[in-house]
């Protein structure tokens, strides 16, 4: 707060500048030779390369094909990290035996079972699904032990003395106080399942945008490979914008005002 | 006897979990699913002459040196951008966007500028490595004390004290946060950039043993990448508790006041 | 520690200072038109109601806050940035010290920046622990220790600094009376010790009489000088017997019944019709 005369820029439009600049410079950087052409095209025959791609309906079929692969798995994952954290996080016993478990078990990198999901499913959609399942699966249990863990006592305790039922309990005392970590997991799910999706799509070659972009590699198509990573990347701001959204509007009833969990 | 109890209880689970395993595929004679006997019988075998160092050490090596330089740029980055409002501002809508990239994608783009040699693999790991820790940084500085800040200017700390004393310490709990988002992500490109194309390398051999159908083997390949994942975390916990002594004291101090 | 000022022996001078900050829309005129001097080696308080712009005038004594008109002068120099010779305590003792530092460490801190000599600095950290009484806290983290004693921490940094101004922000408004008490008693003891100047900010009338020689009041919001009122009480104060003297009964009321106009929107030309 030190009391400039004539207030600062608005935010978005310093953002505005720095996008704009962004792309000035990867217009005028390959023209003027700095960087082979080759290696990267001026983002106007990016452009080009990416209207041509949405001339085409394959590139629309990928489209869909990334986006489906991408809820089914972020589904999967957040009805299986709600469910089983929840349970795990309400019985002491499963906790004490559990918690070392998830800690060993999470940090195995998802990527390990790239050779699995190729073995097992070929390039079927269903081999990146596993990976996307497993590791956004993590962060939404995560992110609900974080919250179960966090009821209060007194109503943990309430909870246990009448004898409620899981279910009961869970209605009642767990959801509304997990309720912002859920939120908070199925943001950070939100995120890997995209990344674990393009990386199945362009590493095993199941179908969609990440195949796509394996493809124009091959075909040495430069402009169309980073049209589609640009593309990827928009679908990413776009999941991040709308996860974060939906954060929000979960939490404004809420009443805990908490920094964000450690992820 | 609580350190043993704690070991038990740290173990039990895990050990459960592999006596399953080994039990359910004893005498399996499904091709993909081998007897776990089988598995482990076979580890020594194909790892431990000669591909620990003609594979595990150099994918290990390109990981050490892409990450430690993705931290180097990411502070550096971080608390520059996370100094400035202005900059701030500029540059939000750009980080978010380079933020959104899966970062395996990038490795078709780094192969355009630096072949399929280790500083391609490195450049991969760098530029994945780098978003988490640049942005936890700008956070990290941005949400600086500002009693603590009014503290070190009244005390004229100087631009350099001020970042070693002030801004770093201030923000290493966020940075280690974003330190430890880019070591997952760190782990996956070191074996993403080595199955596209590559020689040598963890990665490389698995996807070798997948295609040539060396199926025991393959398993190996992911028991292996799943204990380096494990023993990369342990030591990062071990680094961070060291670290962050201070912050982990405080948190408990603050709860218990 | 004296100082030998040029002029008159006047430390701080705030000239016809005026603050204003700037919002999205709306502007906050948080300090209006204040003038008023401290003579080196004396310990002024500042009291005024709450939202009397008191942090932000401290701030702009400290050059943590520029001013949007009016100047500081501290020593005959205006006030420009954080002035070397001048130490300030917070009221966030929780937030001004450096948690990843002991509390050794935290002292020693300005003092490497100011280039003091090791053997001088470790004297300075080790007379300084002492004067505050946490000669045995000197390698404990500031959270590890009581919110009284983490405040002390503070003073001795700001006493091992050796500054010709002490500047404290409601240093005392988070600790229990008990406490309070302890360092109420503690900074005048400093103070008499290190001839040291003073410029003591409060919310607290009755710490305010106790402390000070010279208590100034503040306006609500435009803030200006509404009073200043000398303290004639002993030099020599105690807990116990300087509160029950009758004086300290007359000079609490009197700045209670200034602050109270204070609280009523007075502002000093009314007060000036009142007093004709």
């Amino acid at each position: 707060m030190t009391g400039r005369r004539n207030g600062p820029a608005p935010a978005w439009l310093l953002g505005g500048l720095g996008l704009a600049g962004l792309i000035v410079l990867g217009e005028l950087v390959p023209r003027s030779g700095l960087v082979e052409r080759r290696y990267l095209p001026p983002v106007s025959s990016m452009l080009s390369a990416l209207a041509d791609q949405a001339a085409a309906g394959e590139f629309w079929q990928a489209l869909g094909e990334t986006l489906r692969g991408w809820a089914i798995g972020l589904a999967i994952a957040m009805v299986a990290g709600v469910v089983l954290g929840v349970v795990i996080g309400w019985v002491p016993l499963l906790q004490a035996a559990l918690n070392s478990t998830i800690e060993f078990l999470r940090p195995i990198p998802s990527v390990a079972l790239i050779p699995l999901a190729v073995l097992l499913y070929g390039t079927e959609p269903r081999s990146t699904l596993l990976l996307v399942v497993y590791a956004s699966f993590w962060q939404v249990l995560v992110q609900v032990l974080y919250g179960v863990r966090d009821v209060d006592p007194v109503a943990r305790d309430t909870a246990r003395s009448y004898r409620f039922r899981l279910l009961t309990a869970a209605r009642t005392v767990i959801w509304p106080t997990a309720l912002p970590y859920v939120m908070t997991g199925f943001r950070l799910g939100a995120a890997v399942a995209l990344i674990l999706e393009i990386t199945g799509e362009l590493v095993i070659g199941s179908p969609g945008l990440g195949r796509q972009i394996a493809v124009a590699q091959n075909s040495n198509a430069v402009s169309a490979m980073y049209a589609l990573i640009i593309v990827v990347g928009l679908i990413g701001v776009a999941v991040n914008v709308v996860a974060r959204a939906v954060e929000r509007r979960a939490l404004r009833w809420h009443p805990s005002i908490r920094t964000e969990a450690a992820v | 006897m609580s350190a043993l109890k704690s070991v038990v209880r740290l173990l039990a689970v895990p050990a459960l979990l592999v006596a399953v395993w080994w039990t359910a595929t004893e005498g399996s004679t499904d091709y993909f699913w081998p007897p776990l006997r089988t598995i482990v019988g076979t580890f020594d075998d194909t790892w431990f002459h000669g591909r620990l160092t003609s594979d595990v050490l150099p994918s290990l090596l390109r990981l050490v040196a892409g990450y430690l330089l993705a931290l180097v740029l990411g502070i550096g980055a971080g608390v520059a951008i996370g100094s400035s409002r202005t900059l701030r501002a500029v540059l939000e809508p750009v980080l978010e966007f380079f933020r959104a990239i899966p970062p395996p994608v990038l490795v078709p783009i780094l192969m355009l500028f630096a072949g399929i040699g280790d500083g391609m693999k490195i450049l991969v790991i760098v530029t994945g490595c780098v978003w988490p820790v640049l942005l936890n940084t700008v956070e990290g500085v941005r949400a600086l004390d500002e009693v603590l800040r009014d503290t070190a200017r009244s005390y004229r700390l100087r631009r350099g004290s001020r970042l070693v004393h002030l801004v770093l310490p201030g923000a290493s709990p966020q940075i280690a946060a974003g330190a430890r988002q880019a070591l997952s992500v760190g782990i996956i490109l070191m074996v993403i950039s080595e199955m596209f194309a590559a020689s040598e390398g963890v990665g490389f051999t698995i996807i070798q043993f997948q295609r040539t159908f060396a199926i025991p083997q393959m398993w190996t390949g992911v028991i292996l990448l799943g204990v380096i994942g494990v023993a990369l975390s342990a030591l990062f916990h071990l680094a961070e508790a060291r670290v962050l002594r201070w912050y982990t004291g405080l948190r408990r101090a603050q709860r218990e006041g | 520690m004296t100082m030998t000022t040029a002029d008159t022996g006047t430390m701080l001078e705030v000239r016809h200072l005026k603050k204003v900050f700037q919002g999205r829309g709306r502007t906050v005129e948080a300090v209006g038109d204040l003038t008023f001097k401290v003579k080196a080696g004396e310990l002024v308080c500042v009291v005024g109601p709450s939202g009397a712009g008191k942090t932000t005038l401290l701030k702009c004594v400290a050059g943590l806050l520029d001013s949007t008109s009016g100047e500081v002068l501290l020593e005959g120099r205006a006030v420009t940035g954080p002035p070397p010779g001048m130490a300030v305590v917070f009221q966030e003792y929780g937030r001004s010290l450096f948690p990843w530092m002991t509390v050794r460490q935290n002292i020693e801190l300005p003092l490497k920046e100011k280039k003091v000599p090791k053997a001088e600095r470790q004297r300075l950290v080790r007379e300084a622990l002492a004067a505050v009484g946490l000669s045995d806290a000197a390698d404990a983290h500031p959270w590890q220790l009581s919110g009284g004693m983490q405040q002390r921490v503070a003073i001795a940094r700001a006493v091992a600094y050796e500054p010709h101004i002490l500047l404290m922000d409601e240093p005392f408004a988070a600790v229990d009376a008990q406490t309070r008490a302890e360092l109420e008693d503690l900074v005048r003891s400093l103070w008499k010790r290190l001839g040291v100047t003073v410029l003591f900010i409060t919310h607290d009338i009755d710490e305010s009489v106790y402390l000070a020689e010279r208590v100034i009041v503040l306006s609500s919001s435009p803030t200006e000088v509404l009073a200043d009122v000398a303290i004639d009480l002993p030099a020599e104060r105690d807990q116990l017997g300087t509160r029950s003297l009758p004086r300290f009964a007359e000079l609490r009321a009197e700045v209670y019944r200034l602050v109270q106009q204070a609280k009523d929107g007075e502002r000093p030309s009314t007060i000036g019709k009142v007093a004709r």
